[in-house]
């Protein structure tokens, strides 16, 4: 267990022939083509015949289609034919969503495309299909449609009122559920409201989440190729198994006639964790014309577009006793699905329900969510769904109960946290966490920010009434990783389990091929897979080739989301690989003519106990069961194997983020000073791999805290459609991380491996936040809405309060120019009243 | 339709092109140049950048009329040679070597952006980097390994070993090895 604060380090030699691969920093196989330029992003795709797809979308975000004409747009030179709703209503069916969460829950259904009411702009409402993408997209200019406007429905609090306006006619109002979990009746916990009234101390709040792009860097881009009645479909997705299974069920294409191959795709973080209405536009046309079709999205279309993040509106209520020792936590939510519900839509703060206690011992906890339907975008998953949603909500009142209570906040968290003696502990959300040390790796936290010196400037600062005040923020988080155990899938009506899959082919040369039912798109699996099978296995890093990502290749697989490729897929892998040492020791025992109970395996070598120099490897054995002449009676020739692993946990990755920040109270600008973290993410399987992830993970989740919002204006058009506005920051924008590691094993795989792909992402935003306000708390601010502005700060530090956030977040949501500083008079019900 | 000669990665091109089309479609489209991506449509991004008669260029904001005489390297010609002993150049390796990519979408135009940073200034500091790759966006990375890329190919360009402990790759962690529980 070692803090890694890199600086210190001169170097990251790999070792060549290590005694294991695992823990090594091997540099990545997967970047050779990636370097040169040598890749196959769908988009590079070109088959004989192809034809393109482009789709003409919907400028208003309701309304009724009371004319389309596309007869001039089908006179257009080189357009091969153009499609409208009417044209495929009967065959589109309805996009699939796999998680209702509650058994009456409303699910309007959801069209590929439009056939006679849009409810979001830019929801498809014709396609033209033509010899060139440019051919294709000029013809969209000669459709011709009328929209009778319908009212609008954007902000969600406003959507829930009775008599409200409603998205679908089909609904009775726009809540499509109402989840609710009770610890008090779930039995894990004591009844909530008594805790409340029994509490020396309440403290409220109401949070907002604001809506986000996942932006992943490739836009989204679909092929499909029809062969008779057989389909090959290549697809920028993050899920080409789930895609598979679900655009059979909504195409009617029998499953077994699909194809589907995820080639390069150049990030997700959630965004391509979905069953996009264009690939099944794709799947319907390439069936009646018979030909090769192509669609590719440009990234104005995919931020208005591809499904949207987080979006919440959070009450929260935290009980505590006057020496901090927290009583009860009640949350409510307003969740905004948008116009429909996606694959997960209505999963993702279901699934954060769970994480609303953190790593705290609350004994009373209630939740619920209303899932609220408006004419925006669906959300759907994003870096962390729900988990950071949750994270932030408690890790922000945390602080704010500290403010409350005259309490440091790292001292009122060390009071609640667990102890690392109290592994495993079952929280007040009946979640099982299994290991961790919350204090070392805040210890360690604190050591790599310098923290004392920080707290000294502060004061200094404070003292000198400096115009740049300095503000320190912690974030003490878990998460739950590795998704996720099948039963417990099942009890939460999700529509699929949460195993996956691997296999393992011995080749006659010595060679391994290994194949992943788990699909990357940046994680770096090629190379971490390798290096887990050439410790299994005992064979050279080199010889082994992770394949992935075709569901003809990997015929079955659950793919990648919820940092569990290599909790769960990683662990199929060292599970096929033990099948194929189990399978191989047969064969070499007979060889060698010993019993296979004096055979050792080390090294990827059999040697006979007591008998000094017999012994033959297993690249050998391979070789000699491929030839096959002389291997055991009874027994399969071969050494493959494929092993389907299904967790019976989570996995509860955990870190302390601190975060160090510079306001500026004369201008609102807000500048990361330091940022330190040392996260435990169990087992390290590569160290460059997971420092990578967590470097990343921070620039997304610090980017929700300070630059990114997805706006709509009045008219639910979206205002930040193009990367002119949607602020993903640039190298500018981000500090330098000092990042460090404890290693805890996870006890529920093998591997010891909790995942990581979320962690950096969850944990930063609220420390961040925390931070601004630590900086200016002083000076009458309570809360700052994200992201912080230099404006919403300057108001804030200059108003007091949250600065007029209730007004200025409606403001955002609808768009209006004016009135926003007027409005900004004080609210009591947005500050809870306590300060 | 106008015609244009352009000499991409060391080849001559003659070609028609609609005046409208955007140097990048032209290379992707007409010369099958797929190494270099389009990643926005309001040049933010710079997934596209390549070098223009040596400088760098978004080139979704070049017309195709417009590179007619011009050279074009693109991330396919920055490697000297051929095949699999062809020599990397020092920013592709240093990419590599720092786990400067994740996904790889942004890769080629970071690495072209890059290489012209370090023509204007063979020796930048982390501040000066983060600077002059402001115009490429990275969505995986969070940047600090880019950064590092970018400053030890500039300590390799100029024949030093890079000294400066702010461009030191990843800690390895191999104590965590230690905690593998299954081992063949």
């Amino acid at each position: 267990m070692t803090v890694t604060d890199d600086p210190a380090v001169p170097d990251a030699p790999v070792d060549l022939a290590p005694a294991k691969e695992v823990g090594q920093a091997r540099r990545r196989k997967e970047d050779a083509r990636l370097i040169t330029g040598k890749t196959t992003w769908t988009d590079n795709m070109v088959l004989p015949g192809m034809l393109h797809l482009a789709v003409l979308r919907s400028p208003v975000a309701h309304g009724r289609i009371t004319h389309l004409d596309v007869s001039a747009a089908k006179e257009r030179p080189n357009v091969v034919a153009v499609y409208t709703g009417r044209d495929l209503a009967e065959e589109q069916g309805s996009l699939p969503c796999a998680w209702p969460v509650t058994p009456d829950m409303v699910n309007p259904g959801h069209p590929s495309i439009a056939v006679d009411q849009v409810n979001h702009v830019g929801e498809a409402v014709a396609v033209v299909v033509a010899r060139s993408r440019t051919a294709a997209a000029d013809a969209l200019e000669a459709i011709d449609v009328d929209y009778e406007p319908l009212p609008v429905v954007l902000d969600m609090e406003q959507a829930v009122q009775e008599g409200s306006p409603l998205v679908h006619d089909s609904t009775s109002s726009n809540t499509s559920y109402h989840f609710v979990f009770d610890a008090g009746e779930a039995g894990t916990g004591a009844d909530t409201d008594q805790a409340f009234a029994d509490a020396e101390v309440t403290v409220s709040r109401r949070f907002v989440q604001q809506r986000l792009i996942p932006a992943f860097m490739e836009p989204r881009s679909v092929v499909v190729q029809p062969s008779g009645d057989n389909y090959t479909m290549w697809s920028a997705t993050q899920i080409p198994h789930i895609l598979r299974v679900m655009a059979a069920m909504v195409t009617g294409i029998p499953e077994h006639k699909l194809r589907v191959i995820a080639p390069d795709v150049g990030g997700g973080f959630g965004g391509k964790l979905q069953v996009n209405p264009e690939e099944i536009l794709c799947l319907l046309i390439a069936r009646r014309l018979g030909k090769p079709v192509k669609w590719t999205e440009t990234r104005s279309e995919s931020l208005m577009t591809a499904h949207h993040g987080r979006d919440q509106v959070q009450f929260i209520d935290i009980a505590a006793d006057r020496d901090g020792t927290v009583r009860g936590l009640r949350v409510r939510l307003l969740a905004d699905m948008g116009a429909y519900l996606r694959l997960i839509t209505p999963g993702v703060p279901a699934l954060g329900a769970f994480m609303f206690p953190g790593i705290y011992k609350f004994p009373a906890y209630r939740f619920e969510c209303d899932g609220v339907f408006t004419n925006k975008v669906p959300t759907d998953a994003y870096r962390g769904a729900g988990r950071p949603e949750a994270t932030f909500a408690i890790e922000r009142i945390m602080d704010e109960l500290a403010v409350e209570l005259d309490m440091d906040p790292l001292e009122l968290r060390r009071k609640n946290w667990i102890g690392a003696e109290e592994f495993p502990f079952t929280t007040v959300a009946g979640l099982e966490y299994d290991s961790g040390d919350y204090h070392q790796a805040t210890e360690q936290a604190l050591q790599l920010i310098g923290y004392d010196e920080l707290r000294a400037e502060q004061q200094r600062r404070r003292e000198a009434n400096d115009p740049v005040q300095l503000g320190i923020g912690f974030s003490t988080f878990t998460e739950m990783c590795g998704l996720a155990p099948s039963r417990v899938l099942g009890s939460l009506a999700f529509g699929a389990g949460g195993w996956e899959q691997a296999s393992i082919r011995m080749l006659p040369t010595g060679k391994v091929e290994v194949v992943t039912g788990s699909t990357p798109h940046g994680q770096g699996h090629e190379t971490a897979w390798s290096q887990i099978v050439a410790d299994q296995l005992g064979v050279p890093f080199e010889d082994v080739e992770v394949l992935h990502g075709d569901t003809s290749i990997s015929s079955r697989g659950l793919d990648t989301y919820g940092s569990r490729s290599l909790v769960v897929g990683g662990t199929a892998v060292v599970k096929a690989a033990e099948k194929v040492v189990q399978k191989a020791r047969v064969i070499a025992a007979h060889l060698l003519e010993a019993s296979e109970d004096d055979l050792e395996f080390t090294g990827g070598k059999f040697t006979v106990r007591g008998t000094p120099g017999a012994g033959i490897g297993i690249q050998e054995v391979a070789l000699a069961i491929f030839a096959a002449h002389d291997y055991p009676e009874g027994v399969e020739p071969t050494i493959d194997a494929e092993a389907t692993f299904d967790p019976e946990n989570f996995s509860f990755p955990h870190g302390t983020h601190i975060c160090a920040m510079e306001v500026d109270t004369e201008t609102g600008s807000v500048k990361i000073r330091k940022y330190a973290c040392v996260d435990d993410v169990g087992t390290i399987v590569n160290p460059l791999i997971v420092e990578g992830q967590v470097h990343g993970g921070l620039a997304q989740g610090i980017a929700q805290a300070l630059y990114e919002e997805a706006i709509y204006d009045a008219d639910g058009n979206l205002t930040t459609g193009s990367f002119v506005d949607y602020l993903v920051p640039a190298a500018s924008d981000l500090p330098h991380f000092d990042t460090g590691n404890t290693v805890h094993a996870a006890t529920s795989n093998p591997l010891g491996a909790k995942g990581v792909g979320e962690a950096g992402c969850i944990a930063s935003t609220p420390a961040v936040v925390n931070a601004a306000l630590d900086a200016v708390r002083h000076l009458g601010v309570t809360d700052i809405r994200m992201p912080l502005t230099p404006e919403r700060v300057w108001r804030a530090v200059h108003q007091g309060g949250d600065g007029g956030d209730r007004a200025a977040a409606g403001s955002n949501a609808q768009g209006a120019s004016s009135g926003e500083a007027a409005a900004a008079s004080t609210d009591p019900s947005s500050t809870g009243g306590h300060l | 339709m106008t015609q244009i000669n352009v000499r991409v990665d060391g080849a001559s091109y003659q070609d028609d092109v609609e005046p409208r089309t955007l140097l990048v479609h032209y290379l992707r489209e007409q010369l099958g140049k797929v190494g270099t991506v389009v990643g926005c449509d309001t040049s933010n991004c710079g997934a596209c950048t390549v070098h223009l008669d040596g400088n760098a260029v978004k080139s979704c904001t070049v017309l195709a009329v417009q590179a007619d005489g011009c050279q074009v390297t693109t991330i396919e010609g920055v490697a000297t040679g051929e095949g699999p002993t062809a020599t990397l150049h020092p920013v592709q390796r240093a990419f590599h070597e720092m786990h400067g990519l994740q996904c790889g979408f942004c890769t080629p135009g970071m690495i072209m952006a890059s290489i012209d940073l370090l023509k204007e200034n063979p020796d930048p500091s982390d501040e000066e980097v983060r600077e002059g790759i402001e115009g490429n966006l990275c969505r995986c990375t969070g940047y600090q390994n880019i950064v590092r890329a970018v400053r030890q190919a500039a300590a390799e360009m100029s024949g030093q070993a890079a000294d400066d402990p702010e461009a030191s790759p990843a800690v390895v962690d191999t104590a965590a090895a230690e905690h593998v529980a299954v081992q063949a």
